[in-house]
Protein backbone atom coordinates (compact mmCIF):
# COMPACT_ATOMS: atom_id res chain seq x y z
CA UNK A 1 0.00 0.00 0.00
CA UNK A 2 1.64 3.78 -1.08
CA UNK A 3 2.29 5.49 1.56
CA UNK A 4 0.12 8.21 0.10
CA UNK A 5 -2.75 6.90 -0.30
CA UNK A 6 -2.88 5.45 3.39
CA UNK A 7 -2.98 8.99 4.71
CA UNK A 8 -4.97 12.14 4.81
CA UNK A 9 -2.81 15.19 5.56
CA UNK A 10 -3.81 18.56 6.32
CA UNK A 11 -1.92 21.52 7.84
CA UNK A 12 -2.69 25.17 8.80
CA UNK A 13 -0.65 28.01 10.47
CA UNK A 14 -1.67 31.37 11.95
CA UNK A 15 0.60 34.23 13.61
CA UNK A 16 -2.50 34.30 16.19
CA UNK A 17 -4.02 37.51 17.46
CA UNK A 18 -0.94 39.62 19.59
CA UNK A 19 2.17 38.55 17.13
CA UNK A 20 2.63 40.71 13.85
CA UNK A 21 4.52 37.58 12.21
CA UNK A 22 4.53 34.16 12.13
CA UNK A 23 7.85 32.27 13.44
CA UNK A 24 6.36 28.70 13.07
CA UNK A 25 7.22 26.67 9.68
CA UNK A 26 5.04 23.52 9.06
CA UNK A 27 5.68 21.11 5.60
CA UNK A 28 4.59 17.89 4.45
CA UNK A 29 5.16 15.52 2.15
CA UNK A 30 2.97 12.94 1.87
CA UNK A 31 4.69 11.13 -0.67
CA UNK A 32 7.39 9.94 1.95
CA UNK A 33 4.92 9.97 4.82
CA UNK A 34 6.56 12.59 5.93
CA UNK A 35 5.49 16.02 8.01
CA UNK A 36 7.42 18.90 9.85
CA UNK A 37 6.46 21.47 12.12
CA UNK A 38 8.90 24.08 13.74
CA UNK A 39 8.02 27.00 16.07
CA UNK A 40 11.22 29.85 15.89
CA UNK A 41 12.39 31.55 18.33
CA UNK A 42 14.95 35.31 17.65
CA UNK A 43 14.85 38.87 17.42
CA UNK A 44 13.44 40.00 13.88
CA UNK A 45 12.96 38.07 11.14
CA UNK A 46 15.62 34.97 12.97
CA UNK A 47 12.51 32.91 14.58
CA UNK A 48 11.30 32.37 10.89
CA UNK A 49 15.03 31.97 9.60
CA UNK A 50 15.53 28.95 11.77
CA UNK A 51 12.35 26.81 11.58
CA UNK A 52 12.29 27.83 7.68
CA UNK A 53 15.88 26.45 7.65
CA UNK A 54 14.53 23.14 9.83
CA UNK A 55 11.96 22.47 7.81
CA UNK A 56 13.24 22.70 4.90
CA UNK A 57 16.57 20.65 5.89
CA UNK A 58 14.59 17.35 7.24
CA UNK A 59 12.13 17.53 4.22
CA UNK A 60 14.32 18.04 1.50
CA UNK A 61 16.80 15.77 3.09
CA UNK A 62 14.73 12.80 4.26
CA UNK A 63 12.34 12.79 1.33
CA UNK A 64 15.68 12.79 -1.34
CA UNK A 65 17.00 9.56 0.62
CA UNK A 66 13.90 7.71 0.37
CA UNK A 67 13.47 8.07 -3.26
CA UNK A 68 16.51 5.67 -3.45
CA UNK A 69 15.63 3.51 -0.04
CA UNK A 70 13.23 2.57 1.89
CA UNK A 71 12.54 3.25 5.90
CA UNK A 72 12.62 -0.16 7.09
CA UNK A 73 16.20 -0.90 5.84
CA UNK A 74 18.64 -1.35 8.60
CA UNK A 75 21.52 0.81 8.93
CA UNK A 76 24.65 -1.41 9.46
CA UNK A 77 26.45 0.41 11.94
CA UNK A 78 23.58 0.47 14.87
CA UNK A 79 20.93 -1.90 13.91
CA UNK A 80 18.20 0.75 14.11
CA UNK A 81 15.55 1.96 11.25
CA UNK A 82 17.21 3.50 8.38
CA UNK A 83 13.64 5.88 8.79
CA UNK A 84 15.12 6.92 12.85
CA UNK A 85 18.17 7.45 11.62
CA UNK A 86 17.17 10.02 9.01
CA UNK A 87 15.55 11.70 11.27
CA UNK A 88 18.06 12.37 13.85
CA UNK A 89 20.43 12.65 11.31
CA UNK A 90 18.77 15.39 9.26
CA UNK A 91 17.43 17.29 12.73
CA UNK A 92 21.48 16.89 13.36
CA UNK A 93 22.11 18.41 9.89
CA UNK A 94 19.21 21.20 10.48
CA UNK A 95 21.03 22.18 13.48
CA UNK A 96 24.16 22.71 12.08
CA UNK A 97 23.26 24.66 9.52
CA UNK A 98 21.14 26.73 11.78
CA UNK A 99 24.10 27.11 14.30
CA UNK A 100 26.16 28.10 11.51
CA UNK A 101 23.95 30.82 10.01
CA UNK A 102 23.67 32.18 13.67
CA UNK A 103 27.37 32.19 14.35
CA UNK A 104 28.27 33.86 10.64
CA UNK A 105 25.33 36.55 10.15
CA UNK A 106 25.27 38.58 13.27
CA UNK A 107 21.56 39.65 13.13
CA UNK A 108 21.14 36.12 13.63
CA UNK A 109 22.73 35.42 16.27
CA UNK A 110 21.14 33.57 19.22
CA UNK A 111 18.61 32.28 16.40
CA UNK A 112 17.13 28.98 16.99
CA UNK A 113 13.68 26.42 16.60
CA UNK A 114 12.04 23.56 18.46
CA UNK A 115 11.01 20.23 15.89
CA UNK A 116 8.19 17.84 15.60
CA UNK A 117 8.66 15.36 13.07
CA UNK A 118 6.80 12.11 11.96
CA UNK A 119 7.95 10.12 9.33
CA UNK A 120 5.03 6.80 8.46
CA UNK A 121 6.11 3.89 7.14
CA UNK A 122 5.37 0.30 8.13
CA UNK A 123 2.56 0.40 10.10
CA UNK A 124 4.95 2.63 12.58
CA UNK A 125 5.42 6.28 12.76
CA UNK A 126 8.81 7.48 13.77
CA UNK A 127 8.73 10.68 15.79
CA UNK A 128 11.52 12.96 16.71
CA UNK A 129 11.54 16.31 18.30
CA UNK A 130 13.40 18.90 20.12
CA UNK A 131 11.69 21.02 22.47
CA UNK A 132 8.02 21.99 23.41
CA UNK A 133 6.57 21.60 20.20
CA UNK A 134 4.24 18.22 20.61
CA UNK A 135 2.49 15.31 18.69
CA UNK A 136 -0.56 14.31 20.15
CA UNK A 137 -2.42 10.89 19.22
CA UNK A 138 -6.25 10.27 19.18
CA UNK A 139 -6.85 6.62 19.32
CA UNK A 140 -10.65 6.25 19.61
CA UNK A 141 -11.41 8.38 21.77
CA UNK A 142 -8.07 9.07 23.74
CA UNK A 143 -5.98 11.66 23.28
CA UNK A 144 -2.21 11.25 24.57
CA UNK A 145 0.53 12.91 24.23
CA UNK A 146 3.42 11.32 22.62
CA UNK A 147 6.42 13.70 22.52
CA UNK A 148 7.19 15.01 26.06
CA UNK A 149 8.38 18.65 25.98
CA UNK A 150 11.65 19.73 26.84
CA UNK A 151 11.01 22.23 28.89
CA UNK A 152 11.76 23.46 32.36
CA UNK A 153 8.43 22.93 33.02
CA UNK A 154 8.26 19.30 32.28
CA UNK A 155 11.49 18.67 34.01
CA UNK A 156 9.62 20.00 37.21
CA UNK A 157 6.71 17.87 36.79
CA UNK A 158 9.00 15.11 36.41
CA UNK A 159 11.23 15.62 39.58
CA UNK A 160 8.06 15.93 41.41
CA UNK A 161 8.45 19.51 42.20
CA UNK A 162 4.78 20.18 40.18
CA UNK A 163 2.21 18.79 39.86
CA UNK A 164 0.47 18.64 36.21
CA UNK A 165 -2.24 21.07 37.74
CA UNK A 166 0.05 23.76 39.12
CA UNK A 167 2.08 23.76 35.85
CA UNK A 168 -0.81 25.90 34.93
CA UNK A 169 0.26 28.27 37.74
CA UNK A 170 3.71 28.88 36.73
CA UNK A 171 5.01 31.63 35.69
CA UNK A 172 8.15 30.41 33.97
CA UNK A 173 6.44 29.31 31.03
CA UNK A 174 7.69 28.69 27.46
CA UNK A 175 11.43 27.82 28.91
CA UNK A 176 13.12 25.01 26.60
CA UNK A 177 15.69 23.44 27.79
CA UNK A 178 16.37 22.16 24.47
CA UNK A 179 16.31 23.29 20.72
CA UNK A 180 17.69 23.18 17.25
CA UNK A 181 20.39 25.60 16.23
CA UNK A 182 21.46 26.63 19.89
CA UNK A 183 24.49 24.54 20.28
CA UNK A 184 27.10 23.06 18.29
CA UNK A 185 25.99 19.41 19.47
CA UNK A 186 22.53 18.28 20.12
CA UNK A 187 20.65 15.13 20.28
CA UNK A 188 17.17 14.98 19.22
CA UNK A 189 14.31 12.84 20.81
CA UNK A 190 13.18 9.90 18.89
CA UNK A 191 10.66 6.95 19.27
CA UNK A 192 8.62 4.90 17.47
CA UNK A 193 5.21 4.42 17.59
CA UNK A 194 2.93 1.57 16.37
CA UNK A 195 0.02 3.11 13.89
CA UNK A 196 -3.78 1.79 13.80
CA UNK A 197 -6.19 2.44 11.65
CA UNK A 198 -8.41 5.65 12.57
CA UNK A 199 -5.91 7.38 14.41
CA UNK A 200 -5.44 11.02 13.91
CA UNK A 201 -2.08 12.48 14.74
CA UNK A 202 -1.82 16.24 15.49
CA UNK A 203 1.28 18.02 15.51
CA UNK A 204 1.28 21.37 17.05
CA UNK A 205 3.50 24.77 18.31
CA UNK A 206 2.95 25.65 21.65
CA UNK A 207 0.63 28.11 20.54
CA UNK A 208 -2.13 25.98 20.34
CA UNK A 209 -1.55 23.73 23.81
CA UNK A 210 -0.87 26.71 25.76
CA UNK A 211 -4.44 28.62 24.78
CA UNK A 212 -6.59 25.33 24.58
CA UNK A 213 -6.99 22.45 27.42
CA UNK A 214 -6.71 19.04 26.33
CA UNK A 215 -10.55 18.16 26.38
CA UNK A 216 -11.15 20.50 24.42
CA UNK A 217 -8.62 19.54 21.75
CA UNK A 218 -9.43 15.99 22.11
CA UNK A 219 -13.59 17.22 21.17
CA UNK A 220 -12.44 18.37 18.58
CA UNK A 221 -10.74 16.03 17.02
CA UNK A 222 -13.09 13.50 17.84
CA UNK A 223 -15.94 15.27 16.54
CA UNK A 224 -14.41 16.50 13.34
CA UNK A 225 -11.99 13.81 12.43
CA UNK A 226 -13.89 12.62 9.19
CA UNK A 227 -13.01 16.50 8.19
CA UNK A 228 -9.70 17.41 8.84
CA UNK A 229 -9.78 20.89 6.90
CA UNK A 230 -12.45 21.95 9.70
CA UNK A 231 -10.68 20.08 12.99
CA UNK A 232 -7.34 22.22 12.09
CA UNK A 233 -9.65 25.64 11.62
CA UNK A 234 -11.30 24.86 14.57
CA UNK A 235 -8.52 24.57 16.74
CA UNK A 236 -6.66 27.62 15.58
CA UNK A 237 -9.70 29.32 15.81
CA UNK A 238 -10.14 28.38 19.46
CA UNK A 239 -6.37 29.45 20.33
CA UNK A 240 -7.57 32.76 18.51
CA UNK A 241 -10.85 33.19 20.45
CA UNK A 242 -8.74 32.38 24.24
CA UNK A 243 -6.24 35.23 22.89
CA UNK A 244 -3.80 33.92 20.12
CA UNK A 245 -1.11 34.91 22.47
CA UNK A 246 1.42 33.44 19.77
CA UNK A 247 1.82 32.03 16.54
CA UNK A 248 -0.36 28.88 15.99
CA UNK A 249 0.58 26.04 13.83
CA UNK A 250 -0.81 22.87 13.42
CA UNK A 251 -1.13 19.48 10.97
CA UNK A 252 -3.46 16.80 11.12
CA UNK A 253 -2.21 13.18 10.07
CA UNK A 254 -5.42 10.89 9.19
CA UNK A 255 -4.75 6.98 9.02
CA UNK A 256 -7.01 5.74 6.40
CA UNK A 257 -5.43 2.04 5.85
CA UNK A 258 -2.56 -0.15 6.32
CA UNK A 259 0.70 0.04 5.10
CA UNK A 260 2.71 -2.06 5.72
CA UNK A 261 5.95 -2.73 3.51
CA UNK A 262 6.23 -5.05 1.30
CA UNK A 263 8.11 -7.92 2.01
CA UNK A 264 8.08 -10.56 -0.64
CA UNK A 265 10.15 -10.89 -3.80
CA UNK A 266 7.71 -10.57 -5.89
CA UNK A 267 6.63 -7.50 -3.78
CA UNK A 268 10.00 -6.01 -4.12
CA UNK A 269 9.65 -6.49 -7.61
CA UNK A 270 6.62 -5.26 -8.60
CA UNK A 271 7.94 -1.70 -6.64
CA UNK A 272 11.14 -1.70 -8.13
CA UNK A 273 8.42 -1.26 -11.41
CA UNK A 274 6.55 1.27 -10.46
CA UNK A 275 9.39 3.61 -9.79
CA UNK B 1 11.09 43.38 40.85
CA UNK B 2 11.59 39.98 42.29
CA UNK B 3 9.34 38.35 45.03
CA UNK B 4 8.90 39.49 48.53
CA UNK B 5 8.04 38.20 52.07
CA UNK B 6 6.47 40.48 54.27
CA UNK B 7 7.09 39.72 57.59
CA UNK B 8 4.11 40.30 60.33
CA UNK B 9 2.72 40.06 63.94
CA UNK B 10 -0.19 41.15 65.01
CA UNK B 11 -0.71 43.39 62.08
CA UNK B 12 2.13 45.31 62.64
CA UNK B 13 4.97 45.03 59.71
CA UNK B 14 8.16 43.90 61.10
CA UNK B 15 10.32 43.37 58.05
CA UNK B 16 10.22 42.89 53.94
CA UNK B 17 12.61 40.15 52.71
CA UNK B 18 12.97 40.47 48.64
CA UNK B 19 13.59 36.82 47.40
CA UNK B 20 16.96 37.21 45.77
CA UNK B 21 18.84 34.10 46.31
CA UNK B 22 17.77 30.55 45.13
CA UNK B 23 17.17 29.46 48.03
CA UNK B 24 16.37 30.80 51.82
CA UNK B 25 15.69 29.92 54.80
CA UNK B 26 13.31 30.91 57.69
CA UNK B 27 14.30 30.21 61.36
CA UNK B 28 14.64 30.59 64.79
CA UNK B 29 18.68 30.33 64.56
CA UNK B 30 20.32 33.58 63.49
CA UNK B 31 21.61 32.30 60.20
CA UNK B 32 18.41 32.27 58.51
CA UNK B 33 18.01 34.28 55.63
CA UNK B 34 14.69 34.97 57.37
CA UNK B 35 15.74 34.44 61.56
CA UNK B 36 12.86 35.18 63.59
CA UNK B 37 13.95 34.66 67.42
CA UNK B 38 10.53 32.89 68.63
CA UNK B 39 10.61 29.85 71.04
CA UNK B 40 7.31 28.61 68.36
CA UNK B 41 9.89 28.48 65.48
CA UNK B 42 12.30 25.96 64.53
CA UNK B 43 15.50 26.31 64.27
CA UNK B 44 15.45 25.78 60.63
CA UNK B 45 11.84 25.85 59.93
CA UNK B 46 11.38 26.34 56.32
CA UNK B 47 13.05 26.95 53.06
CA UNK B 48 11.83 28.87 49.84
CA UNK B 49 13.30 27.60 46.65
CA UNK B 50 13.02 30.05 44.19
CA UNK B 51 13.50 29.20 40.22
CA UNK B 52 13.17 32.67 38.05
CA UNK B 53 9.82 33.66 38.63
CA UNK B 54 8.22 30.38 40.60
CA UNK B 55 9.03 30.39 44.34
CA UNK B 56 8.19 26.97 46.37
CA UNK B 57 7.90 27.08 50.04
CA UNK B 58 9.11 23.75 51.74
CA UNK B 59 9.11 22.71 55.84
CA UNK B 60 12.06 21.75 56.56
CA UNK B 61 10.51 18.99 59.77
CA UNK B 62 10.05 21.94 61.89
CA UNK B 63 8.57 21.05 65.34
CA UNK B 64 5.21 23.29 65.11
CA UNK B 65 4.33 23.11 61.10
CA UNK B 66 3.03 26.13 59.34
CA UNK B 67 0.30 26.91 57.02
CA UNK B 68 -0.32 28.44 54.03
CA UNK B 69 -3.79 30.75 53.50
CA UNK B 70 -4.79 28.95 57.01
CA UNK B 71 -4.05 25.19 55.56
CA UNK B 72 -1.33 23.61 57.18
CA UNK B 73 1.23 22.20 54.43
CA UNK B 74 4.74 20.72 54.25
CA UNK B 75 5.27 21.72 50.38
CA UNK B 76 3.52 24.44 48.88
CA UNK B 77 3.57 26.47 45.31
CA UNK B 78 3.26 30.06 46.25
CA UNK B 79 1.16 31.91 44.73
CA UNK B 80 0.65 36.26 44.78
CA UNK B 81 -1.00 37.03 48.54
CA UNK B 82 -0.27 33.71 49.67
CA UNK B 83 0.04 34.29 53.67
CA UNK B 84 2.15 31.48 55.61
CA UNK B 85 1.89 31.45 59.35
CA UNK B 86 4.49 30.03 61.02
CA UNK B 87 3.10 30.42 65.40
CA UNK B 88 1.66 33.90 65.54
CA UNK B 89 4.34 35.88 62.79
CA UNK B 90 3.13 36.01 59.24
CA UNK B 91 5.04 35.77 55.98
CA UNK B 92 2.85 37.55 53.21
CA UNK B 93 3.99 36.92 49.57
CA UNK B 94 3.96 39.27 47.01
CA UNK B 95 4.94 38.80 43.73
CA UNK B 96 4.74 41.46 41.44
CA UNK B 97 5.38 39.61 38.03
CA UNK B 98 3.18 39.50 35.78
CA UNK B 99 1.36 35.96 35.74
CA UNK B 100 2.16 34.16 32.40
CA UNK B 101 -1.84 33.57 31.93
CA UNK B 102 -1.54 36.96 31.04
CA UNK B 103 -0.06 38.55 27.90
CA UNK B 104 3.38 39.71 29.18
CA UNK B 105 6.71 40.48 28.22
CA UNK B 106 8.21 37.39 29.43
CA UNK B 107 5.90 35.61 27.06
CA UNK B 108 8.22 34.29 24.08
CA UNK B 109 9.74 30.99 24.06
CA UNK B 110 13.34 30.95 25.55
CA UNK B 111 16.10 28.94 25.40
CA UNK B 112 17.17 27.30 29.29
CA UNK B 113 20.86 26.40 29.60
CA UNK B 114 21.78 24.10 32.39
CA UNK B 115 25.09 25.62 33.84
CA UNK B 116 28.05 23.93 32.37
CA UNK B 117 29.24 21.32 34.53
CA UNK B 118 32.72 22.26 36.19
CA UNK B 119 32.03 25.05 38.80
CA UNK B 120 35.16 26.33 38.39
CA UNK B 121 34.56 28.01 34.71
CA UNK B 122 31.26 29.68 36.28
CA UNK B 123 31.97 33.05 37.99
CA UNK B 124 28.59 33.71 38.18
CA UNK B 125 28.10 32.16 41.76
CA UNK B 126 26.05 34.67 43.13
CA UNK B 127 27.95 35.72 46.68
CA UNK B 128 26.18 34.12 49.74
CA UNK B 129 24.84 31.40 47.63
CA UNK B 130 26.99 28.81 49.51
CA UNK B 131 24.76 29.16 52.87
CA UNK B 132 23.58 25.72 54.04
CA UNK B 133 25.89 23.92 51.83
CA UNK B 134 23.86 22.92 49.62
CA UNK B 135 24.90 23.30 46.06
CA UNK B 136 22.62 25.88 44.60
CA UNK B 137 21.51 24.97 41.05
CA UNK B 138 22.40 28.21 39.09
CA UNK B 139 20.34 28.43 35.90
CA UNK B 140 21.37 30.68 33.17
CA UNK B 141 18.78 31.81 30.63
CA UNK B 142 19.60 32.74 27.64
CA UNK B 143 17.49 35.49 26.15
CA UNK B 144 17.01 34.89 22.33
CA UNK B 145 13.26 36.06 22.12
CA UNK B 146 12.93 39.47 21.63
CA UNK B 147 10.78 40.98 24.16
CA UNK B 148 7.47 42.39 23.27
CA UNK B 149 7.03 45.91 24.34
CA UNK B 150 2.96 44.98 23.74
CA UNK B 151 0.41 46.40 26.98
CA UNK B 152 -1.01 43.71 28.11
CA UNK B 153 -3.75 43.17 26.03
CA UNK B 154 -5.74 41.12 29.00
CA UNK B 155 -8.61 43.03 29.24
CA UNK B 156 -9.79 42.00 25.68
CA UNK B 157 -8.81 38.14 26.07
CA UNK B 158 -10.84 38.21 29.45
CA UNK B 159 -13.38 39.79 28.01
CA UNK B 160 -13.28 37.44 25.24
CA UNK B 161 -13.68 34.71 27.51
CA UNK B 162 -15.67 36.22 30.28
CA UNK B 163 -18.13 36.77 27.39
CA UNK B 164 -18.05 32.73 26.39
CA UNK B 165 -18.77 31.75 29.90
CA UNK B 166 -21.38 34.78 30.69
CA UNK B 167 -23.06 34.11 27.38
CA UNK B 168 -26.55 33.38 27.59
CA UNK B 169 -27.58 29.27 27.12
CA UNK B 170 -28.52 28.52 23.76
CA UNK B 171 -30.92 25.73 23.21
CA UNK B 172 -31.88 24.32 20.06
CA UNK B 173 -35.61 22.43 19.55
CA UNK B 174 -36.32 20.17 17.37
CA UNK B 175 -39.91 21.28 15.96
CA UNK B 176 -40.73 17.65 13.78
CA UNK B 177 -40.42 14.32 13.76
CA UNK B 178 -40.69 11.29 16.09
CA UNK B 179 -38.59 13.91 18.59
CA UNK B 180 -40.03 17.25 17.94
CA UNK B 181 -40.17 19.33 20.88
CA UNK B 182 -36.85 17.59 22.47
CA UNK B 183 -34.54 20.76 23.54
CA UNK B 184 -30.71 20.05 23.31
CA UNK B 185 -28.77 22.89 25.26
CA UNK B 186 -25.38 23.83 23.61
CA UNK B 187 -23.47 23.34 26.90
CA UNK B 188 -19.92 22.42 25.39
CA UNK B 189 -17.89 24.29 22.96
CA UNK B 190 -18.99 22.05 20.23
CA UNK B 191 -22.14 20.12 19.87
CA UNK B 192 -22.63 18.11 16.40
CA UNK B 193 -26.07 17.16 14.73
CA UNK B 194 -27.47 14.71 12.51
CA UNK B 195 -26.13 11.42 11.28
CA UNK B 196 -22.90 10.54 10.30
CA UNK B 197 -21.91 9.40 7.08
CA UNK B 198 -25.45 10.94 5.82
CA UNK B 199 -25.28 14.82 6.85
CA UNK B 200 -23.13 16.15 10.20
CA UNK B 201 -23.09 19.89 10.56
CA UNK B 202 -21.42 20.94 13.83
CA UNK B 203 -22.47 24.20 16.17
CA UNK B 204 -19.50 25.92 18.03
CA UNK B 205 -19.53 28.39 20.50
CA UNK B 206 -17.62 31.35 20.42
CA UNK B 207 -16.90 34.58 22.35
CA UNK B 208 -19.02 36.65 19.86
CA UNK B 209 -21.88 34.27 19.41
CA UNK B 210 -22.65 30.65 18.17
CA UNK B 211 -21.69 29.17 14.51
CA UNK B 212 -23.15 27.02 12.27
CA UNK B 213 -20.36 24.46 9.87
CA UNK B 214 -21.38 22.23 7.64
CA UNK B 215 -18.70 19.40 8.44
CA UNK B 216 -19.84 16.12 6.09
CA UNK B 217 -22.73 14.81 3.33
CA UNK B 218 -23.51 16.01 0.46
CA UNK B 219 -26.04 18.14 0.95
CA UNK B 220 -25.50 21.43 3.35
CA UNK B 221 -27.52 22.02 6.59
CA UNK B 222 -30.11 24.88 5.58
CA UNK B 223 -30.61 28.08 7.81
CA UNK B 224 -33.85 29.65 7.13
CA UNK B 225 -34.51 27.87 4.07
CA UNK B 226 -31.36 28.67 2.76
CA UNK B 227 -28.70 26.19 2.40
CA UNK B 228 -25.29 27.43 3.70
CA UNK B 229 -22.16 27.35 2.43
CA UNK B 230 -19.10 25.96 3.34
CA UNK B 231 -18.24 28.65 5.51
CA UNK B 232 -18.99 29.17 9.49
CA UNK B 233 -22.81 30.94 9.39
CA UNK B 234 -23.37 32.72 12.89
CA UNK B 235 -26.80 31.72 14.00
CA UNK B 236 -29.41 34.68 15.07
CA UNK B 237 -32.28 33.82 17.46
CA UNK B 238 -34.88 31.76 16.29
CA UNK B 239 -32.83 30.77 12.94
CA UNK B 240 -34.91 27.64 11.98
CA UNK B 241 -32.05 24.95 11.33
CA UNK B 242 -32.77 21.91 8.58
CA UNK B 243 -30.54 19.25 8.23
CA UNK B 244 -31.11 16.05 7.30
CA UNK B 245 -34.49 16.26 6.81
CA UNK B 246 -34.96 17.43 10.84
CA UNK B 247 -35.65 20.90 11.49
CA UNK B 248 -34.74 22.74 14.92
CA UNK B 249 -34.89 25.99 16.20
CA UNK B 250 -32.02 27.76 17.57
CA UNK B 251 -32.79 30.42 20.53
CA UNK B 252 -31.23 31.62 23.61
CA UNK B 253 -32.68 30.38 27.08
CA UNK B 254 -33.49 33.01 30.03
Amino acid sequence: MNIKDALEIFSETHPGMVRSHNEDSVACEPACGLVVLADGMGGYNAGEVASGIAVSVVVTEVSYRLKYANPVERVAKDGEDLGVSLLRENIQKANASIFHAAQSQPQYAGMGTTIVTGLFYDNRVAVGHVGDSRMYRLRGEVLETITRDHSLLQEQIDSGMLSVEDARLSKNKNLVTRAVGIDAEMQPEIHVHDVLVGDIYLLCSDGLNDMVEDVDIQSTLCTLQNNLPLAANRLIQMANDNGGRDNVSVILVRVKRTFAVPRGWMAKLLVWFEK
Amino acid sequence: MAAKLILSMDGAIIKEYPLTKERMTIGRKEHNDIAIDNLAVSGEHAAIVTILLDSFLEDLDSTNGLTVNGKATKKHFLQNNDVIEIGKYKLKYITDQISQTTPADFEKTMVLRAPVKQAASKPAEKPGTQAGGKAAQVVEVELTGRFEAQKPTNASADAAQGGASKQAAAVVQILNGPNAGKELELVKNLTTLGKPGLQVAVLTRRPNGFFITHVEGEGFPMVNGQAITNQAHQLKEHDVIELAGVKMEFYFKG
